[in-house]
């Protein structure tokens, strides 16, 4: 059964210019054709024929660049605007995360907000009666609840508009991007909660930039790219393919950049620079079995492996790789020359790989730094945080690396161990 | 009045939000939503009963019963012109409801006008205070009271619908609106009775709906009467086509507010 059918779904914007506005107003008050000039004459197609399909008790996971039309789509499937052409089909009650808290009133109570928020959702007194311990208690706002919203920090409006939603109790929930702002603690909270929907049978759409969340949850993935579906499979597949577009877009962009004029090349340094007399290209990651991918477990074996050129013969040079988080930090660093390879010669092209048995990362997005430079740091080719990878794992561990480690106790101290956690 | 029906529960919510909110953190509370209508009394009173009059106002028994005859028209004129101010913006102030939501938009323009007539429906008892303590006498005219409400509720609320759906698209509109609301309440017999008008210029102010709504209030109240039935009908149809065009036309431009606002 379907919870979702979307067929053949346009959505042009219009736009309309300043210019184009005053002569409306004009000509509405002239000559009385308000409705025909409200046409507007350039628009903008935020979604380009998007058909697809969503089982009841299904997780989809919509990826893409941003204006690529997901928000769109969402609100969309929201009810909050309609498609220019196409038909939207929904089975049962929608809740829409797409904003928290929207309608809240800041000079009124959390407890009156609930109420009035609960009816805006389409809850009637009763029922919201019924869900308001829950939604304090999740909201954890118990001693806050009276205090007007406008005292509350962002990160209580933002859990009392997820518990308001949540508790809706939809059989559809759609899920955009919210849980981006959310404070640290409250976010595994809240996709507890989205897990505990998906185990109740109801289906859900989620909107994300979080890759890794997104394959974490999702059954079925689809890559929105200008306002058409370019991918829709199984969430791996998706989200590997989307990356690699993403990373050779970036390559793409960085080369005509790098083309055009010295200014721009100037910024181009910043990514990229060295005299290339040995050049550095297609730089691919692999798993352990050869599979070319961007997302790794955390205890994974990683291959790197990138094809390297060198112009004349030469004898001085030393490959080097960097590994920086998500906020830059360096986790790891070493080159040939720091390892004792006395480089004898390179000539023409070959392979360059980098074997790494367990990579012993936690969670999180990473950058690589690839270089080939000379044994006094003089660069041939430098790529600075050109290449990212994903590491995502059920390992609930913080910090830079992954240190191997075993914990041990004296006998008094007793624990038992739920193994997949 | 479908919709008013369809979505009251979420009306009543919203119109009680909006109270609250507004008589949040004000010590005096309902007494501010009063004030305007009280200090305007006071001003016409001071200006045409001692100024310009010098102890009385032509027309009226005392400068006490001009002072009532003031009230008795400033409040209703209060809820009409506040909900038309407020409604010009009311898309715009309430944008997230809109675009994050999926919200009947209706209710909004409709949360304005109702919540106005709150206010005008607390400053009542106050009315029928004053024609107490100024020592003129009420009759049983003032149960033709409720009749004018509708009357005015169906008007105001079609403008309302009219001038909240254009102004997301021509935010001109609100501007014009302020000074068009100065101009009416002079075109309104307010601070002069609809009699002391020349009979040429009486035609004019027929033509407005809001003179025989405020009148049929000086009726109810002030004069103690019928009101003028033939007139007041044509009013009560007048009203009802501009809540009909102007739902029609709020209705029509829907779709854009979530693009535009």
């Amino acid at each position: 059964m379907e919870a979702v059918q979307v067929r053949d779904v346009y959505k042009f914007y219009k736009k309309y210019a300043d210019r184009h506005k005053f002569l409306t107003i004009k000509s509405a008050m002239v000559n009385k054709t308000l409705f025909g000039d409200l046409q507007a004459s350039e628009r903008f197609e935020a979604l380009r024929g998007v058909s697809f399909d969503v089982k009841t008790g299904q997780t989809l996971g919509i990826i893409g660049e941003n204006g690529s039309g997901k928000s769109t789509m969402l609100k969309i499937l929201a009810g909050i605007s309609k498609p220019t052409a196409g038909e939207v089909v929904t089975r049962g009650r929608i809740s829409a995360l797409i904003e928290l808290g929207a309608g809240f009133h800041p000079e009124i109570s959390g407890r009156e907000n609930i109420f009035i928020n609960g009816i805006i959702l389409g809850l009637n007194r009763k029922q919201i009666q019924e869900k308001y311990e829950e939604i304090v208690q999740f909201a954890e706002l118990e001693e806050f609840i009276d205090n007007p919203v406008k005292s509350y920090s962002s990160g209580m409006f933002m859990r009392l508009g997820f518990s308001i939603a949540i508790n809706v109790n939809p059989e559809i929930l759609l899920i955009d991007e919210v849980l981006a702002v959310g404070d640290a603690s409250f976010v595994p909270k809240c996709l507890d909660k989205i897990n505990e929907f998906r185990r109740h049978g109801k289906t859900i759409i989620f909107v994300s930039h979080d890759l890794s969340t997104i394959e974490r949850i999702c059954d079925d993935v689809i890559w929105m790219k200008k306002g058409q579906i370019e991918m829709r499979g199984y969430p791996k597949r998706v989200v590997d393919a989307y990356l690699e577009y993403v990373g050779n877009k970036d390559e793409k962009k960085s080369l005509i950049q790098h083309d055009k004029e010295e200014k721009k090349a100037d910024q181009e340094q910043e990514k990229r620079w060295g005299s290339r007399e040995i050049e550095i290209s297609n730089v691919k990651m692999f798993d352990g079995r050869g599979q070319e991918k961007y997302i790794f477990q955390s205890d994974e074996p990683l291959l790197i492996q990138f094809d390297v050129e060198a112009r004349a013969a030469e004898s001085d040079f030393v490959f080097g790789i960097g590994v920086f988080n998500g906020e830059g930090i360096n986790c790891y660093g070493s080159n040939t020359l720091l390892e004792n390879y006395a480089a004898r010669q390179i000539r023409g092209k070959g392979k360059v790989r980098l074997a790494v048995p367990a990579l012993g990362l936690v969670n999180g997005t990473y950058f690589l730094d690839i270089a080939v430079h000379k044994r006094d740091g003089y660069p041939f080719d430098y790529h600075h945080f050109q290449y990212s990878f994903h590491v995502t794992s059920s390992h609930r561990d913080v910090g830079i690396a992954r240190i191997p480690h075993r914990w041990e106790f004296s006998d008094n101290i007793t624990f038992i161990k739920n193994e997949n956690s | 009045m479908k919709e008013i029906l369809r979505h009251r529960q979420l009306i009543l919510i919203l119109v009680s939000r909006e109270l609250k909110a507004r008589y949040r953190g004000t010590m005096l509370g309902f007494f501010w939503s009063l004030f305007n209508p009280l200090l305007l009394m006071l001003v016409y009173t001071v200006v045409f009963g001692f100024i310009v009059g010098g102890g009385r106002v032509a027309g009226f028994a005392s400068t006490k019963f001009y002072a009532l005859f003031l009230f008795n028209g400033i409040l209703p004129w209060t809820w009409f012109s506040s909900s038309l101010l407020e409604s010009s913006n009311v898309l715009m102030v309430q944008g997230a409801l809109i675009k994050k939501i999926k919200f009947p938009i209706e209710v909004l323009p409709i949360m304005v006008v109702t919540t106005n007539m709150v206010h005008f429906l607390l400053g009542l008892p106050i009315l029928v205070a004053f024609f107490i303590i100024f020592g003129k006498g009420l009759t049983w005219w003032v149960l033709f009271l409720p009749v004018s409400l509708i009357a005015q509720y169906i008007f105001t609320m079609g403008l309302c619908f009219l001038v909240s759906a254009l102004t997301v698209h021509f935010r001109d509109i609100k501007d014009i609106l302020a000074n068009l609301m100065t101009l009416w309440f002079f075109a309104t017999p307010i601070i002069y009775t609809y009699q002391s008008v020349p009979k040429a210029l009486q035609v004019v102010l027929n033509l407005n709906p809001m003179t025989h709504i405020v009148e049929s209030y000086h009726y109810a109240f002030y004069f103690g009467s019928l009101p003028h039935y033939k007139r007041f009908s044509v009013t009560i149809l007048v009203g009802l086509l501009f809540f009909y065009l102007g739902y029609l036309i709020f209705d029509k431009l829907r779709d854009t507010y979530v693009e535009e606002v």
